[in-house]
């Protein structure tokens, strides 16, 4: 057996120079060509007809519109589904109650959701002959196929992700902490501020970083509510298949290569705080 | 300050062996944690309000229906024939994401090399890729005239407008489900046992097969299932490339939008419970198989 190696390497292996060096070749062949290529030819279209073209389509009033609607959605859905983060972890990670696998099993349902059935929910809910259609359209609520439905889509599809990294985290750490912090006289508000919120905050941030990601890139659970309106109830995805589906590729893939600079945005800062934190790259 | 909780968890004089829970006592020690109603309240009245309520009208609105209509909707042979492409092409996305998952997760977990950090961000791409950005990016790929396309061509293979276009698009999507389940257990593995099994005077081969492979096999078989499930519900990144004819390339889900702009509810709501039942059915199978594999862990 060889002598272990000077580099530090995460678990010393077994196998021959040869055969690691074809799986590494073949894994990163595979990822630059799966993976990566789709994202380069987003820019490569973004920019085929040259920075003129491409600051045209980005700066169109509709691309803009859709760039506003689009943050509106995704601050309403973060803020809301972190406040709801943050209170169901507290409830399950620091008390034992009944019932608690089963509320952790619910929570986790609209991932089990696809996104066309989310949007169809909100139609039956909110349609004209939906539950409560016919008392919305009475007091000239336009709901559906309105901003409203868009953000409530956002919402319902984004629910559990800030959860999700909470409840394990809070699990794992314990609440010994904040029981010294209230023996020793903190208020219950002082706890959370000073005690609990510094020991989570990774772990926030880290599902705050997911739920927004989600929630800018919705499609199909916004597109079934939201009606198309153009500069009205466009999100930004939306936007790119309406451009698409008009055969105006450079826009199209313009307006894409904003939720593309996103989406590596996103995995930079996600990569950063795995690193940070040593959280576990989880499942979305 | 409130009263001081009585706390004989962890006595100071030793003697653990004496110590015994009664049945009635709480393994957590009863709380002075504050919040406990109201969090917990807020919890349950958010999920009811926001998952629950909604949820229950596509069941109810289902219910309405008469069963003889509802079987009609839901199994017209417009409609099997879309089962038939999600399910299958899910399927085969999945086993395919199975295959190559392996590959990748096994290098990230065993092997370090130059680029190892970005290779391992990289697989997170289709989280984080908005799924209409991977629809038409993989479309422009693989279009006769595409960068990929072009060299597939002379081959005699076609991707886009096909049902090997859903194929990619939903191979694409459920990589990292794949990648992120085996690769903690790999990296859990450690070398030791290979080195027990090869100092035993196994081959790589045969070590591969009996020692490594079965123990990241449940692992291997939860991400199969994750990428699977997340297959049947994929919208975005698949009508782009699918073509969208019916009975051919259509999927499932695209069906249920088209019976929306059709105005027929009750239609699209016959089709979207069939799928609600598979995807809740597969994650009861998931949740189990998870369980099992954290079973594992520990015992480890």
């Amino acid at each position: 057996m060889r002598p272990a190696a000077n580099n530090p390497l995460p678990v010393r292996c077994a196998s021959s120079p040869l055969v690691r060096r074809i799986l590494i070749g073949a894994a990163l062949l595979f990822l630059t060509l799966f993976l990566l290529l789709p994202l380069a030819a987003v820019f490569a279209q973004a920019l085929a007809k040259g920075w003129g073209a491409y600051l045209d389509a980005v700066r169109h009033p509709e691309a803009l519109a859709a760039v506003r609607l689009s943050l509106q959605a995704t601050v309403i859905a973060v803020g809301l589904n972190m406040v709801f983060g943050l209170m169901a972890a507290w409830a399950i990670a620091r008390f034992s109650f009944r019932g608690k696998s089963l509320l952790i099993t619910l929570i986790d349902l609209p991932l089990a959701v696809s996104p066309v059935v989310s949007g169809l929910i909100f139609v039956l809910l909110f349609g004209l002959h939906g539950w409560f259609g016919g008392w919305l359209d009475e007091h000239n609520f336009q709901i559906l196929f309105a901003v409203p439905a868009v953000v409530i889509a956002t919402v319902f599809v984004t629910f559990p992700f800030v959860a999700r990294e909470l409840i394990p985290f809070m699990q794992a750490q314990g609440s010994e902490e904040e029981e010294a912090a209230l023996v020793l006289g903190a208020s219950p508000w002082r706890t959370f501020y000073s005690v609990t919120l510094p020991n989570i905050r990774w772990s926030l941030l880290y599902g705050v970083i997911l739920c927004s990601a989600r929630a800018m890139g919705e499609f199909g659970a916004v597109s079934v509510v939201s009606g198309h309106i153009r500069g009205v109830t466009d999100t930004l995805p939306l936007e790119v298949e309406i451009l698409y589906n008009e055969y105006n590729f450079t826009a199209a893939f313009a307006v894409a290569s904003l939720l593309s600079l996103m989406a590596v945005v996103t995995l930079v800062v996600k990569k950063c705080i795995e690193d940070r934190a040593h959280i576990r790259g989880g499942q979305t | 300050m409130a009263t001081t909780p009585t706390v004989p968890a962890r006595g100071p004089a030793g003697a653990p062996g004496t110590m015994r829970l009664g049945p009635r006592t709480r393994l957590r020690r009863p709380g002075i944690l504050p919040g406990f109603g109201i969090s917990l309240g807020y919890a349950v009245t958010y999920l009811s309000l926001i998952v629950l309520i909604p949820l229950s009208a596509v069941f109810l609105k289902a219910a309405t229906a008469h069963w003889s209509d509802f079987v009609a909707a839901a199994t017209s042979p417009r409609v099997l024939a879309s089962y038939r492409l999600t399910f299958g092409a899910s399927f085969v996305a999945a086993a395919i994401d199975s295959c190559f998952g392996f590959l990748v997760a096994w290098v990230l977990a065993r092997y370090q090399f130059p680029g190892r950090r970005v290779a391992d961000a990289v697989v997170d791409l289709p989280f984080a890729l908005p799924t209409a950005v991977a629809g038409i990016a993989l479309t422009s790929l693989y279009a006769p005239n595409g960068w990929l396309g072009r060299l597939l061509q002379p081959l005699g293979i076609q991707v886009a407008f096909t049902r090997l276009g859903v194929v990619v698009a939903l191979a694409f999507i459920g990589l990292p489900f794949v990648v992120r389940s085996v690769q903690p257990v790999i990296e859990e593995l450690g070398s030791d046992i290979e080195e027990a099994s090869a100092s035993l005077g196994a081959n790589s081969w045969q070590t591969f097969s009996r020692v490594i492979f079965p123990t990241v096999f449940p692992a291997l078989l939860t991400g199969f299932t994750l990428a699977f499930a997340r297959g049947l519900g994929e919208y975005g990144s698949v009508i782009f490339i699918s073509g969208n004819m019916p009975g051919k390339t259509e999927i499932t889900s695209l069906l249920i939008v088209t019976k929306l702009e059709q105005y027929d509810y009750a239609g699209a709501t016959a089709i979207a419970s069939v799928m609600l039942i598979a995807s809740f059915s597969l994650l009861i199978v998931i949740n189990s198989l998870q369980a099992r594999t954290r079973r594992y862990e520990e015992r480890a």
